[in-house]
C-alpha cells in the first residue's frame, strides 16, 4: 500500500469537502446579502464584520436545536435520507478538476481527486442517486405534505435530468471524451459556451430545476406544501437538507463552467499570455471560483427577478420544449462537427432555440385566450 | 490470498446479503433500498471486471430511473402498507425448482468451466482511458448495431405499453 | 484504474463521516423535550385526518416510465458521442434512425395527453 497517496486522496478529500462546505455557508451568506441589494434592503450586516461570521452563528445556532422526530416516522430511513441526500452532493465533485497540477516535494499533484474516462456519465450516476434521499424524506415522514412535496421533488428531477444528460452529450461531441479534464483542455482554443449557447442556457435551466432552485422551487411552495419534504426535519438533520441544496448549487455551478466555460481554463484569447493556467498553475482554482461565483449570482438574480412557475407548466416546459430542443441541439452539433463548421453549431442551434421561443409564445397565448 | 480475492469476497457476501434482505423485508419500501444496494454492489463487481462504462450505466438506469419507478408504483399502490397476501399454491414448488436449476447451472460453470479462460483480463490502466472507452462504442455501434436499434424499438413498445395502461381513463378536457 | 475508484470511495466513506458527525453533534447539544404535540405530523396546525402516507396519482408513474426509456436513451448517447468522430456520416445516421423510432413513442405520448399534467 501505498501511504503517501493515500494521504494525498485524504488530503484532497477533505480540501473538497471543507471546501464545498465553507462553501455552502458563504453561500448563503452571499445569497442573503445579495438579495437584500435586490430588494433595497442591507441583510444581515451585525454579526462579524460586515456581517461576516453569520454564517457561523447559524450553524452554531442550528447545532442546539432539537431533533425531532415525529411517532409515525419510519425511524430507520427518516434518519438516512438527510445522509442520503447531502453525501452524494459531496461525492459528484470528485471528478471535476479544481486546476491543472503542480509538483509538491517531487511528486506531481494533480488538482481533481479522480480522472476517470466515463467522468460524465459518473455525474449522472450520481445526480440519480441524489433523487432518493428526496423521495425518502418524503416517504418516511408519514405525512402527506412531506410525501407530495417529495414525490413531486422527484418528478421534476428525473424530468429536467433528461435535458442535463443530454447537455452531457453536447459537450462530449465537442470535447470528444467523457473525461472531465479532457473536456476542459479542449476547450483550450474556444469554450464550448461559445461555440454552443443554447447547449449552456438549456443546461443551466435544466440545473436550476435539478437544484430546485426558483423559478423551479415547487418542492417549497409553502403555500402549498408547507416546506416540502422536510417538513418533519429539525435541527441538524434539516441543515444536512439545507446544506445539500447549497452544495448542489455550487457543485452544479462547477460541472457548468467545466462543460461549457472552460472549467479551470482561462479565457480563450488569454492562453498565451501570462495569465494561462499553463505559466501560471495557482490560477486554476480562481478562475473556477469566480465562474462559479457569477453562475451562483445568476441564479440568486434569478430568485429574485422571477416568480415561482406553476407545476404543470413546469413540467410540461421539461417535457414538450427542452426535451426535443436539446435533441435539436445534439444533432446540430453532430452536424457541425462533420462539416467542421463552429458558426454552423452557433447559428442553427439559436435557429432551433428560437423556434422553441416560439413555440412557448404560442402555447401560452392559447392558454390566456382559454381562459379569458 | 491477494487483495483481489478478498474484495471479490466481501462484495460477494454484501451481494447476497442485500439481496436476502429485499426478500426477508416486511415493508415493500425496504424492500426496493436492498435492491438499490445490490445494484450498487453489483456496479462495483463491474468496476472489478474493468468495465466502468457498465458499472457506471448500472447506477444510473438500474438504481437511478428503474428502483425510482418500482418506489412510485409502491406509493402510488400504497404497497407499502399492505398485509402479506396468500402465495399461490403451486408457487413455492416452481421456485425450489428454479431454485435447483439454477444451482446446478452455476455448478457446471464453475466445474466445466472453472478454469482461468483468459476472457475476462482484471482492469488496467487502458480500461480508464478514451481509447478504451471509444473501442467499446465502436464495437457497440458497428458490430453491435443491429441489436442497438432493436433496442430502440423495445423502448417504443415500453413507451406505448404504459401510456396505454395508464391512460386509459381519456375523456375529459381535450 | 481501480486506484482513482478507490480515491472515490475514500470521499465517499469520508462525506458520510462527516454527515455521521453533524447529525451526532445535533443529537448530542439539542434540548430533548417530549410531548404529544410534537409527536404528530405537522399539518400547519390543523387536526390530522388520515393516513399520513396515501395512494399517489397514477401521472408520477408516466413520468418515470418516460424518465426511463429516455435516461436509456441518454447513456446510448454518451458512447455514441465520444466515438463520432471515427463514426462520421455514419454514425449521425445510426443515431437517426433510433431517435426517430423513439421520437414515434414520443409524438404518440405527446398526443395522448400523457405529457400533460392536468
Amino acid at each position: 500500500m501505498d501511504w503517501a497517496l493515500l494521504l494525498e486522496w485524504f488530503l484532497k478529500s477533505l480540501v473538497l469537502i471543507f471546501g464545498l462546505l465553507g462553501g455552502f455557508a458563504y453561500t448563503t451568506y452571499y445569497e442573503r446579502r445579495w438579495i437584500a441589494r435586490l430588494q433595497v434592503r442591507v441583510g444581515p450586516n451585525r454579526v462579524g464584520p460586515l456581517g461576516l461570521l453569520q454564517p457561523i452563528a447559524d450553524a452554531a445556532k442550528l447545532i442546539f436545536k432539537e431533533e425531532l422526530t415525529p411517532a409515525k416516522v419510519y425511524k430507520t430511513v427518516f434518519f438516512l435520507s438527510p445522509l442520503l441526500t447531502m453525501v452524494p452532493s459531496l461525492v459528484i465533485a470528485a471528478v471535476i478538476p479544481l486546476g491543472t497540477s503542480f509538483t509538491l516535494g517531487g511528486r506531481t499533484i494533480h488538482m481533481y481527486l479522480a480522472n476517470i474516462n466515463v467522468g460524465a456519465l459518473y455525474l449522472m450516476s450520481v445526480a440519480s442517486i441524489a433523487v432518493y434521499g428526496i423521495v425518502l424524506a418524503g416517504w418516511s415522514s408519514n405525512n402527506k405534505y412531506a410525501m407530495l412535496g417529495g414525490l413531486r421533488s422527484t418528478a421534476q428531477m428525473i424530468s429536467y435530468e433528461l435535458t442535463l444528460g443530454l447537455m452531457f452529450v453536447a459537450a462530449i461531441l465537442l470535447g470528444n471524451s467523457m473525461s472531465m479534464v479532457d473536456i476542459v483542455e479542449g476547450q483550450r482554443d474556444m469554450w464550448f459556451g461559445a461555440i454552443q449557447p443554447v447547449g449552456f442556457v438549456l443546461f443551466f435551466i435544466a440545473t436550476l430545476a435539478e437544484v430546485n432552485r426558483s423559478p423551479f422551487d415547487m418542492p417549497e411552495a409553502e403555500q402549498e406544501l408547507t416546506a416540502g419534504y422536510h417538513t418533519e426535519y429539525s435541527g441538524m438533520k434539516f441543515a444536512l437538507f439545507f446544506m445539500a441544496e447549497y452544495q448542489k448549487m455550487i457543485v452544479v455551478s462547477m460541472i457548468g463552467a467545466t462543460l461549457f466555460l472552460g472549467g479551470y481554463r482561462e479565457l480563450w484569447f488569454l492562453k498565451d499570455t501570462f495569465l494561462s493556467v499553463d505559466r501560471a498553475w495557482f490560477l486554476g482554482p480562481f478562475y473556477l471560483v469566480a465562474k462559479v461565483f457569477l453562475l451562483l449570482g445568476l441564479m440568486i438574480w434569478i430568485r429574485a427577478a422571477w416568480p415561482r412557475i406553476r407545476y404543470d407548466r413546469l413540467m410540461s416546459l421539461g417535457w414538450k420544449v427542452l426535451v426535443p430542443l436539446s435533441l435539436a441541439v445534439i444533432f446540430l452539433t453532430a452536424a457541425g462537427i462533420l462539416i467542421e463548421s463552429s458558426w454552423f453549431i452557433l447559428i442553427s442551434s439559436l435557429l432551433a432555440a428560437a423556434v422553441a421561443v416560439a413555440f412557448i409564445q404560442r402555447a401560452l397565448r392559447r392558454k390566456a385566450y382559454e381562459f379569458a | 490470498m491477494n487483495i483481489d480475492f478478498i474484495l471479490f469476497l466481501v462484495l460477494a457476501l454484501a451481494a447476497i446479503a442485500t439481496a436476502l434482505g429485499m426478500l426477508l423485508s416486511r415493508n415493500a419500501v425496504y424492500s426496493a433500498l436492498f435492491l438499490v444496494l445490490n445494484f450498487a454492489v453489483v456496479a462495483v463487481f463491474y468496476l472489478l471486471l474493468g468495465a466502468p462504462f457498465i458499472a457506471m450505466a448500472q447506477v444510473t438506469v438500474y438504481a437511478g430511473a428503474i428502483m425510482v419507478l418500482f418506489l412510485f408504483v409502491i406509493m402510488l399502490l400504497g404497497a407499502d402498507e399492505l398485509a402479506p397476501g396468500k402465495a399461490l399454491p403451486w408457487q413455492r414448488p416452481l421456485a425450489a425448482t428454479l431454485a435447483v436449476v439454477l444451482v446446478i447451472e452455476a455448478a457446471y460453470l464453475l466445474l466445466a468451466r472453472g478454469a482461468p479462460s483468459g476472457l475476462v483480463t482484471p482492469p488496467t490502466e487502458y480500461t480508464n482511458s478514451t481509447e478504451s472507452l471509444r473501442e467499446m462504442a465502436l464495437a457497440l455501434f458497428g458490430q453491435y448495431l443491429l441489436p442497438f436499434e432493436i433496442t430502440s424499438i423495445l423502448l417504443l413498445v415500453a413507451m406505448v405499453g404504459a401510456i396505454v395502461l395508464a391512460k386509459q381513463e381519456k375523456g375529459g378536457r381535450r | 484504474m481501480l486506484l482513482e475508484y478507490l480515491a472515490i470511495a475514500l470521499l465517499l466513506v469520508v462525506s458520510t463521516l462527516v454527515g455521521l458527525i453533524a447529525i451526532g453533534l445535533g443529537e448530542l447539544f439539542g434540548p430533548k423535550i417530549k410531548s404529544k404535540v410534537k409527536d404528530e405530523p405537522y399539518e400547519s396546525g390543523m387536526p390530522v385526518i388520515g393516513a399520513g402516507t396515501r395512494r399517489m396519482p397514477v401521472r408520477f408513474y408516466l413520468i418515470a416510465v418516460l424518465f426511463i426509456l429516455f435516461d436509456i436513451e441518454v447513456v446510448f448517447f454518451l458512447p455514441w458521442a465520444v466515438a463520432f468522430r471515427q463514426l462520421g456520416l455514419f454514425g449521425m445516421f445510426e443515431m437517426v434512425v433510433f431517435i426517430v423510432i423513439l421520437l414515434v413513442g414520443y409524438a404518440y405520448a405527446w398526443k395522448k395527453g400523457a405529457l400533460e399534467w392536468e
